[in-house]
């Protein structure tokens, strides 16, 4: 057994230091054999396999709740499998805490970055293993070390170790991650989303990296929506649905509407309720001129009653910042905003609720709903929030408007938590129509929400636009911003970068989006992608 | 200014005790004017001397409290916790000076015993540290007000030189507090403690899968804590003599050790500040007090002024963090302020 052990850990070295091609016969470096997880009595995975190769990058795909993040948090210690095996290098692996996961050499990037915005970069690379001399920390050895690692990840820009982490762009933040998994001297890498919060180009700098882990014999794992990166970096690819593997494929023998099948279990649903006829649409409801605030900058916008204005952009172009400033949480500070033809100032969201301004919110756990509480108490929250005269006008009757939006529930007075993340989005709707509102802004309607309960959202938008009702949707899912919107806005630098007209290809968008050219996508995310955070 | 004396000022008001150092000279000089004008002496050795000596006993439990507030705890139970230690302390020496460190021994090990027992009710029962350290607090008092009518037992001679005796011009008083302080900074600057405390505080997820582990930091935290509040209360002990069931709660440590680490801008949530903030906090709340005495304000007054300068310093401190964030956050995600360049790493970013 010792021995055993033993000349495992010398193919460990010499799987480190081969050249990838020649490892991917020998035996994985990472092997999962029927791995299940209840949480509760529901199971969530059911006998998962997965293997991985010293030097390969190996792509996780699925719908949401399909069970990739809960296979990961296993194989990285932080959930306890109910049933399966995990062996590294051959040796058999149970974790019950990160620590031995780390020990073992697995190592994770989250797709929401796992670093002390207040810390610096050093501080944050060694975290939880700081060096020493003695009693005393060893700075210099470990700011010498983290520059040492950031160096080969990023040649061409510097980060500094010392520089605070929080001040640092997104895509370089995601270095420092990745040099805290090596750092940790990790044989596998696990990449949740990586791509999620970058840019194009930034995109570009990540693969490089991904291609140094490789011809480290580092094997990868890699988590994504997109199926395009999917195809450009990942050897295999395995495919998970609803906690059961689909299949695990070489990535060069599928193509991607393929691919989407096995996710999805069907062929890909691109149904969006009919758009609304221009000739029909409304008077100008919201109009704004040179609008700014520290954010934001000469937005010129004219939103009609009746119609869908789609907002798209990057993840930080100003696309949320601009939802908040028309709903008055980060009001204008500057430009000139008109309600149905009269200057309106909106310095607060009651004020905007009082304007017959709704706003369902990009994380409706946490700004759209109070999770502990029914039912009826969240139908009625903005509705509280009118004035005396508004609530005796729109009189609250909660059964109908559950019943407009067509939630499935079991009694109003049902906490809103046990509700599925398609029927919490109804009642945060059904909580802006009580306040009968002519102009409702969705940031993200549909994140987060099963591809069937999608389609019913999304008749609900188009619903109340036919009723002529302004709306706003701020859409990072191109297909969706597409198939919704009567125009798209884009979004870029906190400007408006430029108006689309419905119908308008996904290459369009995110030309005036990155203002690059190459970064046309043709392939189209995921079902269920979860756009950018 | 030569350039610089502005650069290392401008590194050093950036840091989060910077600006309370800021306040702390702001105060002095209004101090100063007021006790001079009013025909007092602010800056005489002898007064200096007072409100350092003043400052030693708040000084040492908010040292402490610095520790579980950085770790984004709390704890309420000190002010029980050093009137405890002072009677311990006072009834175990029993006048005998051959019984001193015997007594010392004593307070300590009941300091880390009460400090143990908040960290493990705030880690493995999951109470909430203002509870967990509340209901532990109330337990020591209870105690106290069961078996304590009025002051009792007796620090020997040796012990007492503690409270009134100075090596040279400086009160031996004044000297462990600064060593205090100085563990502390140290253990916050340069040990693996002090990094993940400020992680754990910072954000105990991202500690946790980091492979920090978190209950044994929070613990620790709440034992150096306790510790130190029963440091203080051998000090009083040493300076009234005697241990007495009321001197903690009659001074407030509980609140005030709160109000000095937040003065000295340590986020109440956790993860930013120092201990150097905290002492400044401290003189700050001395200085005050002494020229409020010197002025003779009655005590009404005196406690609304304190009560104003806290809110007024932490609404400055707190705005100002939440401004940097803000810009954090858009340099983050490589937004573009209008009018601005795209941030990039380090420069662009006004703090």
């Amino acid at each position: 057994m010792n021995a055993d052990s033993e000349a495992n850990g010398e193919a460990k070295r010499e799987d480190r230091a081969a050249p990838p091609a020649s490892t991917s016969t020998k035996e994985p470096l990472l092997e999962m054999r029927g791995i299940s997880k209840e949480f509760l009595g529901v199971r969530v995975l059911d006998k998962i396999d997965l293997d991985c190769h010293a030097g390969e990058v190996h792509a996780i795909v699925g719908e949401n709740g399909a069970g990739k993040s809960t296979l990961m948090k296993i194989l990285v210690g932080a959930y306890e499998p109910t049933e399966g095996e995990i062996r590294i290098a051959g040796e058999v692996q149970s974790f019950s805490h990160p620590l031995q996961g780390q020990h073992a050499g697995v190592a994770i990037i989250y797709q929401e970055f796992n670093l002390l915005p207040d810390r610096t970069v050093a501080e944050n690379i060694f975290l939880g293993r700081e060096l020493r001399r003695g009693m005393i920390l060893d700075r210099g050895e470990m700011e010498a070390r983290s520059a040492e690692i950031l160096d080969q990840l990023s040649p061409d820009e510097k980060i500094s170790p010392r520089s605070q982490v929080g001040r640092l762009p997104v895509d370089r933040q995601q270095t420092v991650e990745i040099a805290k998994a090596l750092s940790l001297d990790a044989r596998i890498v696990i990449m949740d989303e990586p791509t999620a919060a970058l840019a194009g180009h930034e995109v570009e700098r990540l693969f490089e990296q991904i291609e140094r882990l490789k011809e480290r014999g580092i094997a990868v794992l890699y988590i994504s929506h997109r199926l395009k990166e999917v195809f450009e970096i990942a050897e295999r690819t395995t495919v998970l649905k609803d906690g059961q593997l689909v299949d695990t494929v070489p990535t060069s023998s599928v193509t991607s509407p393929e691919l989407v099948r096995m996710m999805v279990g069907r062929e890909l649903d691109q149904y969006f309720p009919p758009r609304g006829d221009p000739e029909k649409r409304g008077p100008v409801k919201l109009r704004l001129r040179g609008a700014g605030n520290d954010l934001l900058e000469g937005i010129d916008l004219d939103v009609h009653a009746g119609e869908i204005l789609g907002i798209a952009g990057l993840q930080g172009s100003g696309r949320t910042e601009l939802a908040r400033a028309m709903f008055g949480a980060d009001p204008f500070e500057r430009g000139a905003l008109e309600l149905d033809g009269k200057e309106r100032e909106i310095r607060s969201p009651r004020k905007a609720i009082a304007a017959g301004i709704g706003f369902v919110t990009e994380d409706r756990k946490s700004e759209g709903l109070a999770l502990a509480q029914s039912v009826r108490d969240n139908v009625a929250l903005a509705w509280r929030g009118l004035t005396r005269a508004l609530r005796r006008e729109h009189v609250l009757k909660t059964s109908e408007l559950v019943e407009a939006v067509e939630l499935r529930y079991r009694s109003l007075g049902q906490e809103v938590r046990f509700l599925s993340g398609g029927n919490q989005q109804k009642v945060v709707l059904a909580k802006w129509l009580a306040t009968e509102p002519q102009l409702v802004i969705f940031d993200e309607p549909t994140r987060g929400i099963d591809v069937g309960a999608k389609a019913g959202i999304h008749d609900l938008i188009r619903g109340l636009a036919n009723e002529g009702v302004a709306v706003v949707m701020i859409s990072s899912e191109l297909p969706e911003a597409i198939g919704m919107s009567d125009r798209i806005i884009v979004m870029r630098h906190g400007r408006i970068a430029g108006e689309l007209p419905p119908g308008s290809t996904e290459a369009e968008i995110m030309f005036l989006a990155t203002g690059e050219r190459d970064i046309a996508t043709e392939e189209p995310a995921a079902p269920d992608a979860e756009g950018p955070r | 200014m030569t350039g610089t004396v502005k650069n290392a000022f401008g590194t050093f008001a950036r840091t989060t005790s910077g600006p309370v150092y800021l306040v702390l000279v702001v105060v002095f000089v209004i101090c100063f004017t007021v006790v001079t004008i009013d025909g007092g002496t602010f800056l005489s050795v002898d007064n200096v001397r007072e409100m350092l000596v003043n400052s030693v006993a708040l000084g040492i439990v908010a040292a402490g409290q610095t520790l579980v507030i950085l770790g984004a705890s709390l704890d309420l139970s000190v002010a029980y916790v050093i009137s405890l230690s002072s009677l311990i302390g006072a009834e175990t020496m029993d006048g005998e000076n051959s019984r001193m460190m015997l007594g010392i021994g004593a307070v300590l090990l009941f300091g880390l015993g009460v400090g143990l027992v908040n960290g493990l009710i705030i880690t493995k029962l999951r109470v909430n540290a203002f509870i967990a350290t509340l209901g532990v607090g109330l337990v020591i008092r209870g105690y106290i007000e069961a078996n304590y009518a009025g002051p009792a037992g007796r620090t020997g001679d040796d012990f007492r030189k503690l409270g009134f005796e100075s090596w040279g011009p400086i009160p031996l008083s004044v000297i462990l507090l600064a060593l205090v302080v100085a563990g502390v900074w140290f253990l916050l600057r340069y040990t693996g403690f002090g990094n993940r405390l400020y992680a754990v505080g910072g954000d105990e997820q991202v500690a946790k899968l980091s492979g920090v582990r978190t209950h044994r930091v929070i613990i620790t935290a709440h034992v150096l804590c306790a510790l130190a509040a029963a440091l203080t209360g051998l000090f009083l002990a040493s300076r009234l003599g005697a241990g007495s069931p009321l001197v903690g709660q009659e001074a407030t440590y509980d609140l005030q050790s709160i109000a000095a680490v937040v003065l000295g801008g340590t986020y109440l949530l956790g993860g930013r500040g120092g201990v150097l903030g905290t002492i400044a906090g401290v003189f700050i709340l001395a200085m005050l007090d002494n020229t409020f005495d010197q002025l003779e304000v009655n005590s009404f007054a005196k406690d609304v002024a304190r009560g104003l300068i806290i809110i007024a310093a932490v609404a400055a401190y707190s705005v100002r963090w939440s401004k940097r964030r803000r810009r954090q956050e858009i340099a983050a995600e490589g937004g573009l302020p209008p009018g601005g360049e795209p941030a990039v790493a380090g420069g662009g970013v006004a703090r």
